[in-house]
């Protein structure tokens, strides 16, 4: 309501990545750099990824390494539908976060039995168990992928096979999952993930039996990453086990902590500059990871809220 | 004769070779403020961590409110009614003074499978909580994070997420741990305003806000409860001389209970 009053610089740079967003499949022709439309979907696309991640990773504190497990559900359960001519998004999508909601489910309730170290070493298991389950995959391609020959299809209601209606369906998407996530956090529930996080003990000491707080989160979380996913299969047209490998769970840490941990937008802005400093940096050299490394080392050291911090975001971890 | 609140019965725990808590009796009468003292390593905070369930008894009950809680979780025994603070301050350092105590109040007003409402419209969880804060003195607080409060602050704090959750049985561990003679003073005077107002099972080191405060001691001895009784009857007894208070200080002691 009082967004002008309040403009921080926080708020500005919130409203300025958004309009970008909004406005790119304008802005890019206009430039004549026609990639950037796709290189923003892509973006969009990681930033809901990272979105789902902050909210166990950032306001629950559960870091879990295993992330992309759930972006490669939502795809490969769309290629595989796809595979079999069932194209239908009424199917896919629903059956799409109903697998993911399932299998966090159950994945939750085992990982979330340790804590710390133990955590995010067997969240990434797991997700390595699914990976190479997609690598043995023979019929869907195995190492190779499958490609896919439609998008999903919505009944005419929308063609997303139209660049621009897609584009603005990926848009649509993050910022619901933004609301979700915005309206999750300031509500009971919320209150509940964040004191987990702050000091789970004493949360059970006053009353909460937080082991169903934090798998409940962990599902929702789960389910927000299959929506990626799906996103992810319809916009390249093509799935790989590739996409649920370790190093894309860490991708995504590397947003989150990137963007500041905890913050609502954080995760977007950590997309965005992960997003295109890789894509500059693997220009200027294919090392670009000895660059990109040292950075995030940077960040880590002195800017721990990180983009979100530097902005003015409320510090979240006091000594 | 009255039932007691909580009453425990040949409770027993082992670490290794060691028995931190060994086949004890205690009983807490409704109304009353009934301190544990002993030695270092006598066994009160093991007792404490089970009698809140952070720990589970190798061996006995622990019958509260009627109810046998042994194998009860901590969040399970806190809804029942019972209450504890920490012996090292544990507050959610990130929230603001007022948000530790709304959380309390939050666990004990329905579940919090709440997805959707800001939490911030709930004006009674506020009211509750704004009205918890200012009987411990903290009102003018409310609005810091609790990790920049002062450690006596941080105490109260910790004592008011206790009270909030509107317990039939307070546990305080070492309510006065690592605090200075002015707060010392007033977090005694403040503990004297919840006698007979709560029953309370209190831990502490500083004998003479114990003597002033306690109706019944129960004195601890490698994990055994060796004596327990009215103040003067400890006093009396020769045995807590031989394993505790030892003959010097107890000569102390007495001329300060006399007063």
């Amino acid at each position: 309501m009082n967004l002008r009053a309040h403009a921080t610089p926080r708020s500005l740079f919130t409203f300025a990545v958004l309009a970008l967003c909004a406005l790119m499949p304008f802005i890019a022709p206009a430039i004549g750099q026609d990639y950037y439309v796709d290189v923003f979907i892509r973006i969009m696309i990681w930033a809901i990824a990272a979105v789902s991640l902050n909210l166990i990773l950032g306001y629950g504190g559960m870091v879990s390494f295993g992330h992309a497990m759930f972006l490669g559900l939502g795809a490969y359960t769309v290629g595989i539908l796809s595979y079999y001519e069932i194209y239908s998004a009424f199917i896919q999508w629903p059956l799409a976060l109903l697998i993911g909601a399932v299998v966090s489910l159950g994945v939750g309730a085992i990982c979330l039995r340790t804590k710390g170290v133990y955590f995010i070493m067997i969240t990434l298991a797991f997700a390595q168990m699914i990976y190479f389950l997609g690598v043995s995959a023979d019929e869907y391609g195995s190492d190779d992928g499958l490609i896919i020959d439609e998008r999903s299809q919505l009944g005419g209601v929308l063609d997303l096979d139209d660049g621009l209606t897609f584009y603005y369906v990926v848009f649509a998407f993050l910022l619901l999952s933004l609301f979700i996530v915005k309206r999750l956090v300031n509500a009971r529930f919320g209150m509940v993930i964040k004191g987990i996080r702050s000091n789970e003990d004493r949360m059970q000491a006053i009353g909460f039996p937080t082991y169903r707080y934090k798998l409940a989160c962990f599902v929702i979380a789960g389910v927000l990453g299959t929506l990626a996913g799906i996103l992810f299969a319809n916009f390249e047209k093509f799935i790989s086990p590739d996409m649920m490998y370790w190093t894309r769970s860490g991708e995504m840490i590397f947003m989150v902590v990137l963007g500041g941990m905890g913050s609502l937008f954080g995760p977007v802005s950590g997309a965005v500059v992960y997003l295109f400093l890789s894509e500059f940096l693997s220009n200027i050299t294919e090392q670009w990871h000895i660059i990109f490394g040292p950075f995030l080392i940077l960040v880590v050291i002195f800017a721990r809220g990180g983009i979100d911090g530097l902005l003015g975001g409320k510090r979240r971890h006091h000594g | 004769m009255a039932e007691p609140l909580l009453s425990v019965k040949g409770l027993a725990k082992r670490f290794g070779g060691v028995n931190a808590t060994s086949d004890l009796h205690l009983d807490v009468m409704p109304g009353e403020i009934h301190a544990v003292i002993g030695p270092n390593g006598a066994g009160k905070t093991t007792l404490i961590a089970q009698l809140s369930g952070m720990l589970k008894p190798d061996q006995g009950t622990i019958v509260f409110d009627g109810a046998d809680i042994t194998r009860l979780s901590a969040a399970a025994r806190s809804k029942r009614g019972l209450a504890r603070s920490f012996q090292v301050t544990s507050v959610f350092r990130d929230f603001t003074a007022t948000d530790n105590v709304v959380l309390s109040i939050q666990a004990h007003s329905g579940h919090s499978f709440r997805f959707w409402q800001p939490v911030r419209k709930e004006t009674e969880l506020y009211d509750a909580a704004r009205r918890v804060l200012d009987q411990v003195g903290l009102k003018d607080r409310a609005g810091e994070l609790a990790g920049v409060l002062s450690h006596g602050e941080q105490r109260r704090l910790e004592i008011a997420m206790a009270l909030a959750t509107g317990p039939k049985l307070l546990l305080l561990d070492e309510p006065l741990a690592g605090m200075g003679p002015e707060d010392s003073a007033r977090m005694a005077r403040f503990l004297g305003t919840l006698k007979g107002r709560y029953t309370i099972l209190l831990i502490e080191h500083d004998m003479d806000v114990v003597f002033a405060l306690a109706d019944r001691i129960t004195v601890l001895d490698y994990g055994q409860a060796i004596a327990s009784g009215t103040p003067e009857e400890i006093h009396a007894d020769p045995e807590v001389r031989r394993a505790y208070l030892g003959e010097d200080s107890l000569d102390e002691e007495g001329g300060a209970t006399g007063c």
